[in-house]
């Protein structure tokens, strides 16, 4: 028997207030219900971080949480952190550097950059890859990728400088 | 793939909680769910009812206790315990174990009481905390119990906890020498893991007593009661020559499952590996205490 609870949360900023039952998972809250398709599906097991979102400002799998344990806090999404009239500094340096090629784990990656500025606005190459090793590439061998945080890191350092 | 559908309970007490999961057919305790979830998805097992612990206060704490024991709440996550000043500055190897966990989106919300719990074989906490001589305190219907780290997990996937038993706190003496961990990992959990914690006599320069756990090879993390033997009461200048003696024979006599991590014999040699690598770093650093 399916159970359901009503939840409210913000998404990208905006108030929503919904019922689900308890054993939807938020990924497909977010891509079925509230149609935000960016938030990618693939391992469905926590490994790949291509349904990476921010709760609370934290990156998790939102393949692997419930969409019942969003109820009063914050998710934020790649529409999110999209500007409505073109594309983040994240965003940028991701196509600057050639960091992506058929796309589909960037918006996790995308996220979890998102995240790690925040927290450490000028990490170093090992913060780097530290945090970013739980994101799944198969196409560009991560080095443009690399590439692409790094010179984010260096930009912002240059930008404190200036 | 969709769990099966649940009931959902928010608790705000450990006894309510406990309550919830008793009084169903088939509850179970949920926090970060990130094991959980995994094995619900997999439909490899189907709760009826998820009691979420999260909204009981106190079950994410980490203190120094007056008793010199380090007591860390179930429910604290492997972020907040990598982050956590009492843990950074008493039991570093504690510290960076917990940041380095899977990867960063499951240390936001996967629990160190989660883990233990689940028993899983590959897992960095336990071989750790089994080291660490911990005492894990379990709350039921019928009152605490307080079980050593080394009787927890029985085998794969199955601990000496009843359904409706709560795990509330970890603690554990604070450590009066180094700690060291180390693993090897061709994926996200660990193929072979060591532990070893060494209580320093006065002056840092004699072993009183060594804690050594080999995890992930076999059911559950295991000791190595000659290389503790050979530790115990020699001066740290002598520790390499005494676990070498000693090491074949004790790696020997590990249960070692052979998996897609590797085969017997390598993952022996894994350990072995770990164990001297942990022991070069606790002398440096038990010449420097």
């Amino acid at each position: 028997m399916t159970h359901v609870l009503p939840i409210s949360f913000s998404l990208n900023g905006q108030a929503i207030a919904i019922e689900v039952p308890t054993h939807t998972l938020l990924i497909d809250l977010i891509r079925d219900r509230l149609g935000l398709k960016g938030t990618k599906r693939s391992c469905d097991m926590e490994v790949c971080g291509a349904c990476t979102v921010l709760l609370d400002g934290e990156p998790i799998s939102s393949c692997t949480t419930l969409a019942v344990d969003v109820d009063q806090r914050e998710v934020t999404t790649i529409e999110g952190v999209t500007p409505s009239d073109g594309l983040s500094r994240i965003q940028k340096a991701f196509v600057l550097h050639g960091g992506l090629q058929c796309g589909f784990c960037t918006p996790g990656f995308i996220m979890a950059v998102t995240a790690l500025l925040k927290a450490t606005p000028h990490p170093t190459d090992e913060q780097i890859r530290h945090y970013l090793h739980g994101n799944l590439c198969r196409c560009t061998g991560y080095t443009k990728i690399f590439e692409a945080v790094r010179s984010l890191a260096v930009e912002q350092v240059s930008e404190d400088a200036a | 793939m969709l769990p099966s559908p649940f009931e959902f309970e928010r608790p705000s007490t450990i006894a309510d909680a406990v309550r919830a999961v008793g009084e169903s057919g088939d509850g179970m305790f949920y926090s970060g769910g990130t094991e959980l979830l995994l094995a619900m998805k997999m439909r490899v097992i189907h709760p009826d009812r998820l009691v979420d612990i999260k909204g009981i206060v106190g079950l994410d704490r980490i203190a120094l206790n007056d008793a010199n024991d380090i007591e860390i709440g179930a429910r604290c996550t492997h972020k907040k315990i990598a982050s956590d000043p009492v843990i950074r500055e008493y039991v570093p190897a504690l510290s960076s174990l917990c940041a380095n966990v899977a990867n960063v989106r499951v240390r936001s919300v996967g629990t160190i009481g989660g883990n233990l719990c689940f028993g899983e074989p590959h897992a960095d906490p336990p071989t750790m905390l089994a080291a660490l001589d911990a005492r894990l305190v379990l709350i039921g219907p019928s009152g605490t119990r307080v079980v050593h780290a080394d009787d927890f997990i029985r085998s794969e996937l199955e601990t000496v906890r009843e359904p409706d038993e709560l795990l509330t706190v970890i603690a554990f003496p604070r450590p009066t020498g180094p700690v060291t961990y180390r693993r090897f990992k061709h994926g996200e959990r660990p193929s072979v893991n060591v532990a070893m914690a060494w209580s320093l006599g006065a002056g840092g320069r004699t072993i009183t007593s060594a804690r050594v756990r080999v995890g992930a090879l076999g059911s559950r993390p295991q000791l190595l009661k000659a290389v503790e033997d050979a530790l115990q009461g020699i001066s740290v200048a002598e520790v390499r020559p005494a676990i070498e003696a000693v090491l074949p024979t004790a790696l020997d006599e590990l249960e070692v499952n052979e998996d897609r991590h590797g085969g017997a014999d390598y993952k022996r040699h894994l350990a072995g590996v770990l164990l001297l690598r942990n022991a070069e770093e606790a002398i440096a650093a038990g010449g420097s205490a």
